[in-house]
């Protein structure tokens, strides 16, 4: 009977076993996204004012994290059609048949309620209902209504990215104040050129999966030009944090120099829009914007340390 | 022919997928202890010195 049913498995293309690994569990949560999320959280907890025992700080870094993973889990549930088509995904536990759908929509909603119950229980409600929002944003807003029908839909999907600093920053203080804002708008504005980059030298799958991303819909030369303006966009909002008050000299300079470096790519990827050297500008600008916005919180974080070990 | 290959990979199929199978209910029992362990830290943070200070 079992070989039956991997013979029919296997006559589908999907891998031939039905038992799914602790791995594959874990490829659900998107750990890459996770370990950005998870920084860029615990950089909102440091900035954030006042202090929090050590072990609450910690639970709430982890449900954070949890719910994160949740996120990409329901996203991967819901998406599993299109993440079979698309290269850059194929390899995903569910497209490889490693993982059923119903196993990832069970996983990932025992996460979600997990990680927002857990969180506002022992650290406070104020958290917990953003960790909430984040979680349905990106599934209902990004993933079941943006995604396949509009070009806008990782601009407005990018919300969902944002909120991590901000709900660590409420896991610390119990609220949500101008500075937590500011990390929230530098991620949400750093998204668009971020994915559009990608979106470029990954246009036919996009295209192939039915994805109306920007160079899909309205070409890539549209692309190349918004990418512009929102690079622009973004490092005026990488300033801000200087104009708060909540960053210091180091992040100042250092911040200014990285967002030339941006910026200079993003005017590369303008200009060359034809063959592999589009390509290849594309690439160096996508690789780079993960560098810049993870210095960008790095920069943050050392300065909230520095503030701490002086005060 | 096909199918002594699918016979002959099934038994190795099998132990495969049981050892996952044992590695899922370990991690499962992990994250259960984890789950008492954390929201036991975090009572005991919680009542800090309440309990101490309380009228006997």
């Amino acid at each position: 009977m079992s070989g039956t049913i991997e013979a029919e498995t296997n006559a589908t293309g999907l891998a031939g076993s039905l038992e799914p690994s602790v791995g594959d569990f874990v490829q659900l949560m998107k750990p890459r996204v996770m370990s950005l999320v998870i920084f860029t959280a615990l950089t909102g907890m440091v900035a954030a004012p006042g202090s929090l025992h050590p072990i609450l700080a910690g639970i709430g870094l982890l449900m954070i994290a949890i719910g994160a993973g949740a996120s990409g889990a329901l996203n991967m549930w819901y998406d599993a059609d299109i993440d079979a088509q698309m290269a850059r995904t194929a390899a995903r536990p569910i497209p490889r048949g490693r993982v059923t759908a119903d196993e990832a929509l069970t996983f990932g909603t025992i996460l979600s309620f997990g990680s927002v119950l857990t969180l506002g229980l022992l650290v406070n409600w104020v958290a917990g209902a953003l960790l909430a929002l984040t979680i349905a944003f990106y599934l209902f807003i990004y993933t079941m209504w943006l995604k396949r029908r509009t070009p806008q839909n990782i601009v407005i999907g990018g919300a969902a990215g944002a909120f991590p600093p901000m709900v660590g920053w409420a896991a610390m203080t119990g609220s949500v104040s101008i500075e937590s804002v500011v990390m929230f708008m530098i991620i949400f504005i750093w998204t668009p050129p971020h994915f559009w980059a990608l979106a470029l030298y990954r246009c036919r799958d996009y295209e192939r999966a039915g994805v109306p991303m920007l160079p899909v819909v309205a070409g890539t030369d549209e692309t190349r030009r918004q990418i512009l303006i929102y690079s622009v966009l973004m490092v005026i909002t990488a300033a801000a944090p200087i104009y708060f008050g909540f960053a210091g000299m180091t992040y100042a300079v250092a911040s200014t120099l990285a967002g030339a470096v941006f910026l200079w790519l993003a005017v590369k990827v303008w200009q060359i829009r034809e063959g592999r050297e589009a390509d290849k500008a594309a690439r160096r600008l996508f690789h780079y914007s993960i560098f810049y916005l993870f210095l960008l919180f790095a920069l943050l974080l050392g300065e909230s340390i520095a503030a701490r070990l002086i005060a | 022919m096909e199918l002594q290959l699918a016979d002959g990979n099934d038994n190795e199929s099998r132990e495969a997928q049981a050892k996952r199978q044992r590695m899922r209910s370990i991690a499962i029992a992990v994250a259960l202890a984890a789950l008492v362990a954390l929201f036991y830290a975090a009572t005991i943070v919680r009542m800090g010195g309440n309990v101490a200070d309380r009228a006997l």
